[in-house]
């Protein structure tokens, strides 16, 4: 039995270190920490209820979007104003929240996930035509190559031609997730950390130049995500087709949805949304409605008074730093007891299920290309396959919902904030499902906790001993060169663990 | 292009309490595009060598604290700070490989050329710092002054920073070194960056003078009735404009929350009350 240790685990969001034991080069058992507590839920006690919009985007700087849906959900809840919010102040948080999302895709495919598969040595010597690729390999013989090299060396299998493809793709990437910005920007002001996003709805009325800035900027976006992202996946899953039966991890998935459709007056479960949420249980090809009183976040083996925890809507955030058996700033979140994974993989095999047409399409198209079943979705190379089947499902979506917005019409509606009050809310987020629960007395937070996607993906382990998704993920995987565990770090990368999220 | 004449300043980019925000806004620099700040030169003859920055490099685990060793053991290069660094618990809320992030920070501050910490996190200690501060969260050069160590420094706030206001601050070393204190406000930001305070170039300024106000949100005017900190708020947004100028969070009609500022989020919370002028001349006197 050898142990390692892969600590930091760059290329993600944040801070996390995974422990392995590995055992005639398989996985026996992994251990995944995550390194950083700030304290964010204690932050945000005692403040002015609305400034939770703005203060809990700053959980995490590569999705705050979804943190400022979430969390503007839970004040409309708690305020009693739902069904007050004018529609463009829905739609407008439904383009910032999609924006989010392309934003996040491209980033995690090529700037955090593609050098795990693309060897820059690959690209020395090769006649390439794109400008910026010949940049690249100018600077890469030149120098030391840093940043993008050393990396651990493994089976790189692309070869010349799919490798100058994606090395052009990664450099153009760059633009278009900087587009995706500019979508948000144009009806949140800024980003990251968006100032549009409020109780009410949103701070600015569309007009027909935001409207015509937001619809060309998309129309570009949209042309990458089909024409190079998406097929991009499909080429990379030829070379790496066995990656389709690695990281597979627990069977359990669970999702809320999100991309509220109509107004709604206080059931989550009834609104419909673009995407919908759901529950699958141990590999069962049906999907089951939510319990939002079964979820529990558990922090045995977590650095935090056991005597905090419980259910999101009264549960506290008490860290102890030296407690023993503990491992990790990550909490385990449970459903029914049980560990889930979250993410585009979940989202899309619930809305597959439930017969979402749209991604009965795409996912069905995109499956049928790479020749997988749906089973076979919750792997390394599904995930990424995945996520950019939701990509291009999130972008069609926008291009009707951008024709829905009115010129010149409200889209914050005035209100009276109350003293007291209860809220939760609840949204799709790039990396899965994002759950906020409030409660406000004396006009003041008084408590607030997040429960975030990456939360549930990269859990340690639980009372039972139950390991994390991330942790059931690696067990098995083989790890040909301990000293380059390249194998375990595609797994985990696959879930785009976003740490600052998962513990805040 | 990099030539081989050209002459490379090693960048070593960490991150404590941070959420990674700095580095995204980084990513959105118009021009220079973050391709060019990666592969070409920065300022004519000058370009950066980005050594280590866990968002984006190459390499995993040991692999890459390898990197961060061989940049820090020749001394010369730029530490880049993204987050606050929390001291409480020894220093165990943050950790990196085996090492406390306030201790790394300060190995590699003694070593380094200069600290440029980017963000409100590192530069004055930001939303990990806001009450009650659970993991003693504080600004980086609080931390290097409790250490005695005496690298210059210098801030580029902001939750996260405009990026320009982080390249313009990097080329300015670059080019000439570190700056003179009279070209840093009292706060360690660069002047000729921050300058004046957003109330005194706001766009909305005519609708101030002629009493304009908004009541809620969602009005258009001046937003100083629903709390808007731009009176007591440094920066160039309201010259430079957010992604290439396309909008910024006035343009969006929703009051500044002052995230440039010392005491953010704590002074400026509630971010939709007005300010009242006792709290703004207390916050003048204590932080600038």
């Amino acid at each position: 039995m050898r142990q390692i240790s892969i600590d930091p685990i760059t290329r993600i969001e944040g801070h996390l270190k995974i422990d392995l034991d590995i055992d005639s080069g398989e996985v026996k058992s992994a251990r995944s920490s995550g390194t950083l507590f700030r304290g964010l839920e204690e932050v945000l006690s005692g403040r002015d209820p609305r400034d939770a919009s703005r203060i809990t985007q700053r959980v995490c700087g590569v999705c705050p979007a979804a943190h400022a849906v979430a969390s503007t959900l839970a004040l409309d809840d708690a305020f009693g104003i739902q069904d007050k919010i004018p529609a463009n102040g829905r739609i407008i948080r439904n383009l910032i929240l999609g924006g989010n999302f392309i934003q996040s895709d491209v980033l995690h495919f090529y700037h955090l996930s593609a050098l795990d598969y693309l060897n820059p040595e690959d690209l020395k010597g090769l006649e390439s035509h794109n400008s910026g690729v010949k940049d690249l390999q100018t600077y890469l013989e030149s120098t030391d190559g840093a940043p993008f090299t050393p990396e651990y060396s493994g089976d790189y299998r692309l070869g010349a031609e799919i490798s100058e493809a994606l090395a052009g793709d990664y450099l153009q990437a760059l633009e278009i997730r900087k587009k995706a910005h500019q979508l948000i920007a144009i009806f949140g002001g800024k980003m990251p950390h968006n100032m549009g996003t409020v109780p009410g709805g949103t701070t600015n009325k569309p007009d027909i130049d935001s409207i015509t800035k937001f619809r060309s900027r998309l129309g570009e976006i949209k042309e990458f995500v089909n024409n190079r992202y998406l097929p991009g996946i499909v080429e990379l899953a030829k070379g790496y087709n066995d990656y389709f039966g690695v990281g597979q991890g627990v069977s359990n998935f669970i999702e809320y949805g999100g991309f509220y459709l109509e107004g709604f007056a206080g059931s989550h479960k009834q609104t419909s949304k673009g995407l919908e949420g759901g529950v699958i249980s141990d590999g069962s090809d049906s999907v089951k409605d939510y319990d939002l009183s079964q979820i529990t976040e558990e922090v045995h083996h977590s650095w935090y008074k056991e005597e905090g925890q419980g259910h999101p809507s009264k549960a506290k955030t008490l860290p102890e730093a030296d407690k023993e058996d503990a491992y990790s700033w990550v909490k385990a979140p449970r459903y029914e007891g049980k560990p889930h994974e979250v993410g585009p993989t979940a989202r899309m095999m619930i809305n597959y299920l439930k017969g979402n047409e749209l991604v009965e399409r795409e996912l069905g198209r995109a499956m049928d290309k790479v020749g997988i079943e749906l089973d076979q979705l919750p792997s390394v190379m599904g995930r990424h396959l995945a996520r950019a089947v939701e990509c291009k499902c999130v972008i069609e979506l926008m291009e009707d919902w951008v024709e829905n917005l009115e010129p010149g019409k409200p889209s914050c509606a005035e209100y009276e904030m109350p003293e007291s009050g209860r809220g939760v809310g609840l949204t799709a987020a790039p990396r899965g499902t994002l759950g906020h629960w409030i409660e406000v007395a004396e006009g003041q937070i008084k408590n607030y906790q997040l429960v975030v996607p990456t939360t549930w993906n990269a859990s340690p382990r639980d009372e039972g001993g139950k390991p994390g998704p991330i942790e059931q993920s690696l067990l098995g995987t083989n790890i040909q060169d301990p000293e380059n565990p390249l194998e375990a770090a595609r797994v985990v990368r696959s879930f785009d663990p976003c740490m600052a999220c998962a513990v805040h | 292009m990099s030539s081989e004449k050209s002459e490379i300043k090693p960048v070593i980019w960490i991150q404590g309490a941070a959420c990674t925000g700095c580095a995204i806004s980084l990513m959105n620099s118009p021009y220079p595009k973050l391709k060019n700040l990666l592969l070409d030169e920065l300022v004519p003859g000058k370009s950066i060598g980005l050594k280590f920055m866990a968002t984006l490099m190459g390499g995993t685990g040991e692999l890459a604290l390898e990197v961060l060793e061989k940049t820090r053991a020749k001394k010369d290069y730029l530490l880049v700070v993204d987050g606050a660094v929390p001291v409480g618990a020894e220093g165990k809320y943050c950790m990196v490989g085996e090492e406390s992030f306030s201790d790394q920070v300060a190995r590699l501050a003694q070593d380094a050329l200069a600290v440029v910490n980017i963000g409100t996190c590192s530069s004055y200690g930001g939303i990990p710092s806001g009450n009650p501060n659970q993991t003693e969260s504080i600004a980086v050069t609080e931390h290097l002054d409790d250490k005695g160590i005496t690298t210059p420094a210098l801030n580029v706030p902001g939750c996260p920073p405009e990026p320009s206001w982080f390249v313009d601050t990097l080329a300015k070393v670059i080019i000439s070194g570190i700056p003179s204190p009279d070209e840093l406000d009292k706060t360690g930001r660069l002047k000729e960056v921050y300058g004046d305070t957003i109330h005194s170039e706001c766009p909305r300024r005519g609708d101030f003078a002629t009493g304009h106000f908004a009541r809620h949100l969602g009005e258009e005017g001046c937003l100083a009735e629903i709390g808007c900190k731009g009176p007591y708020t440094n920066s160039s947004c309201p010259n430079r404009g957010w992604h290439d100028g396309l909008n910024w969070p006035i343009g969006n009609n929703h009051p500044c929350i002052g995230c440039t500022e010392p005491g953010f989020p704590d002074v400026m919370s509630p971010f939709y009350e007005k300010f009242g002028m006792e709290e703004a001349e207390d916050m003048y006197r204590r932080l600038k």
